[in-house]
C-alpha cells in the first residue's frame, strides 16, 4: 500500500534532478559561451601579460638575479605566474559576468527560474573555474617555451589550482552581489588583488624577507596557493602543504556558504 | 482550482514604501484575469513577489497549491512572466536566449530547439531566429519575451504591460495570440495601462489602488456598476450655449458638440427627441472614454477626492 506514495516520491525527486542538472548545464555552457564569444577580453590579456613576464622578469632579469631554491628564477617563478593568471581570470570571469546579468536585468531569467540558489552559485563558479583553468593551461603552455617544468606531486598542482580557482570565483561572485556600478567591480581586483597577488610570493621566497615581513606574509591566503602550486611542480614551499590545503578548503566552504546566504536573502538581487 | 492565491501580501521597501497593504486575490485555473491600477499602485510588486524578484514582507502567495514559502521550485515551475522592462542578454542571438530559459527549466537542449522553432514561428519571429536580440525592434523584443516565458509551457502566463509601446497592429496580433493560448488552457493575468485591452481580452479583474484591492470581480459584473456613461454628440450646426435637458446634465465640448451624461435608468431616444424639438440636428455620437477607462477613473478618483472610497458612483 506504501509503494505508491514512495515510487511516486521517488520520481517527483528524479525529476528535480533532472531539472538541476539540466539547469546547472545550461549555465555552465552559458558561461563558457560568454569566454569563447568574448576570447580577445578573456583569453588573450592573461597570455600576453604572461608572456611579458616570463621574458622580462624571467629571461632578461631572472638570468642575473641566479637560483632561487635551487631553481633558475624562470622555474622558481613560473608556478607562481600561472597561478596569479588563474586567480585574476577566475575572479574577472564571476564579478563581470554576474554583474553584467545585473546591470542588464537578464539575472531575472535565472531567479524565476526553479533553481535553487545554491545551483545559481555553482553555475557561476563553475564558469569562472572554467575560464581559470583555461587560462592556466594556456600560460602554462607559454612557460614552457621559457624553461622546462617537471610536475613533482600532481595531487598538490589539481588541488591547488581547482581550490584556487573555486575561491576566487566564488570572491568574484560575492564582489558581483554588492556592486551597484562597474567601479565596484574594479575595486577589489586593483586595490585588494593585485597588491595581495604581487606580495604572495609569486616572485620570491618570503625566506628572504625580514622576521616581521614574513609574518606578515603568512597572513596573506595567496601565499599559501602560490606555494602549494609551487609545491605540486617543484617540491619546495614556504609554508606547509597540509596547513595550505586546510584553509584553501575552510576558504572555500565559508565562501561558498556566505555567497547562498546572499542569494536566500536577496541581497543585491531581489528587491 | 486556483492558478493564483494572495492572502494578506504585504510588501515595505527599505525607502518606507508601503507598496502592498494585506491584498486578498484568488485567480481561478483558466481563467483571463485583469489586474490594474495607476503607476505606483503595487501592481508591479505583487507581480515581482509572485514570480520571486520581489521578496514580501508578509502574507502568503501559492501558484496552482504550492506555497512559495515551502514548495517555491514547484510554485515557479509553473510560472512564465513577461515583464514591462526588456531583460534579456542584448549580446546574445534570439535562439540562445530561448535555448537557454528553457535549460533553466530542465528542458533538455535537443528538446529545447523544437521548441524554439514552435514559438517563434507561433509569434512570427522565426526568421529573426539567428539575430542578435539587441538588433530586434520594441514589438519584436516583447514578442521574444512572451516567448521566452511560453518555452517551459507555463500553467501560468502573468504578463506586465506586454503592449507597452508597440504599435497597433502588433498589439492586435499580441491580443489574437493571447487568446488562442488562454483557449489552449494556460491561465492568463495581465497588466496594461490600455483599459480596451482588458476589457476586450478579459473576464474577471481586480483593481489595485495604492496598495489595495479596491475592485474584484467578473468584467461584465464590474462595468455594470457603471450608474453612467457621457456621449459625446456631433451636431450639425455648432451651438455656443448649453441646452437645457431636464434631468440630464450637458456640456459644451470645445469643437461646439455636446457632452451629455445619460444614466442607467434614461435613454438616447428621450435626448435625440429633445434636441430635436429644439432644432439640434445630431450627425453622429461616441463615448467619451471606454467603459473600463470611465469606471478605472472613477474609482481612482473617489480616492483622489479624500474619501479613501470607491466612488458612490459604483455601489458596494
Amino acid at each position: 500500500m506504501s509503494e505508491a506514495p514512495n515510487t511516486a516520491a521517488a520520481a517527483e525527486a528524479a525529476a528535480t534532478g533532472d531539472r538541476r542538472w539540466v539547469g546547472f548545464r545550461t549555465i555552465v555552457i552559458r558561461e563558457f559561451s560568454r569566454i569563447v564569444r568574448i576570447w580577445g577580453q578573456t583569453l588573450v590579456p592573461p597570455a600576453i601579460t604572461a608572456t611579458l613576464y616570463f621574458l622580462i622578469f624571467g629571461s632578461l632579469i631572472g638570468r642575473r638575479i641566479g637560483d632561487m631554491g635551487g631553481f633558475t628564477y624562470v622555474q622558481y617563478i613560473a608556478p607562481g605566474l600561472i597561478m596569479m593568471s588563474v586567480i585574476t581570470s577566475s575572479y574577472g570571469n564571476v564579478v563581470s559576468s554576474f554583474f553584467g546579468a545585473k546591470f542588464g536585468r537578464h539575472i531575472e531569467e535565472l531567479l524565476v527560474a526553479p533553481l535553487p540558489n545554491w545551483l545559481i552559485v555553482l553555475g557561476y563558479v563553475a564558469g569562472g573555474v572554467l575560464r581559470g583553468l583555461l587560462v592556466g593551461l594556456v600560460v602554462t603552455l607559454i612557460s614552457l617555451l621559457f624553461t622546462r617544468l617537471y610536475v613533482e606531486h600532481l595531487a598538490a598542482v589539481f588541488g591547488a589550482v581547482l581550490l584556487t580557482s573555486l575561491i576566487f570565483s566564488l570572491g568574484g561572485f560575492i564582489n558581483a552581489v554588492f556592486a551597484k556600478n562597474f567601479d565596484q567591480i574594479s575595486f577589489v581586483p586593483t586595490f585588494i588583488l593585485t597588491p595581495l597577488t604581487y606580495l604572495g610570493g609569486v616572485f620570491y621566497s618570503i625566506t628572504m624577507l625580514p622576521d616581521w615581513a614574513q609574518h606578515l606574509s603568512r597572513a596573506n591566503p595567496i601565499l599559501y596557493m602560490v606555494n602549494t602550486f609551487r609545491y605540486g611542480f617543484l617540491g619546495v614551499s614556504d609554508v606547509p602543504v597540509g596547513f595550505s590545503f586546510a584553509i584553501m578548503g575552510a576558504a572555500f566552504a565559508a565562501l561558498f556558504a556566505l555567497s547562498v546566504w546572499l542569494m536566500e536573502k536577496g541581497i543585491g538581487t531581489r528587491e | 482550482m486556483q492558478a493564483l492565491s494572495l492572502r494578506k501580501l504585504s510588501k515595505t521597501y527599505g525607502t518606507g514604501v508601503h507598496a502592498l497593504k494585506g491584498i486578498d486575490l484568488d485567480v481561478e485555473q483558466g481563467d483571463f484575469f485583469a489586474l490594474l491600477g495607476p503607476n505606483g499602485a503595487g501592481k508591479t510588486t505583487a507581480i515581482g513577489i509572485v514570480s520571486s524578484l520581489v521578496t514580501k514582507t508578509s502574507g502568503k502567495v501559492s501558484v496552482f497549491g504550492h506555497d512559495i514559502d515551502t514548495d517555491l521550485e514547484a510554485a515557479k515551475a509553473c510560472l512564465g512572466v513577461v515583464p514591462q522592462e526588456i531583460n534579456f542578454n542584448q549580446f546574445e542571438k534570439v535562439s540562445t536566449i530561448l535555448v537557454n530559459q528553457a535549460g533553466f527549466y530542465g528542458i533538455p537542449r535537443g528538446v529545447a530547439k523544437q521548441r524554439v522553432e514552435h514559438w517563434l514561428a507561433k509569434l512570427q519571429l522565426l526568421d529573426k531566429r539567428n539575430a542578435i536580440s539587441r538588433t530586434l525592434s520594441g514589438g519584436m523584443k516583447r514578442r521574444l519575451m512572451i516567448a521566452r516565458a511560453l518555452i517551459h509551457e507555463p500553467r501560468l502566463l502573468i504578463l506586465d504591460e506586454p503592449t507597452a509601446g508597440v504599435d497597433i497592429e502588433v498589439r492586435r496580433s499580441m491580443w489574437e495570440f493571447l487568446r488562442q493560448i488562454n483557449e489552449a488552457g494556460t491561465t492568463i493575468i495581465l497588466t496594461t495601462h490600455y483599459l480596451e485591452e482588458a476589457e476586450t481580452l478579459c473576464r474577471n479583474i481586480a483593481i489595485i489602488d495604492e496598495g489595495r484591492i479596491i475592485e474584484n470581480d467578473r468584467m461584465a459584473t464590474v462595468l455594470r456598476k457603471l450608474h453612467s456613461e457621457v456621449f459625446v454628440l456631433n451636431v450639425r450646426h455648432p451651438v455656443t450655449v448649453a441646452p437645457d435637458l431636464p434631468g440630464y446634465a450637458v456640456a459644451i465640448a470645445g469643437d461646439g458638440s455636446l457632452e451629455v451624461e445619460v444614466k442607467k435608468d434614461q435613454n438616447l431616444n428621450d435626448i435625440f427627441a429633445a434636441l430635436s424639438a429644439r432644432g439640434i440636428e445630431i450627425v453622429s455620437m461616441r463615448n467619451k472614454a471606454n467603459r473600463l477607462e470611465e469606471l478605472f477613473l472613477r474609482l481612482v478618483e473617489g480616492r483622489d477626492a479624500g474619501t479613501g472610497q470607491p466612488n458612490p458612483a459604483v455601489p458596494a
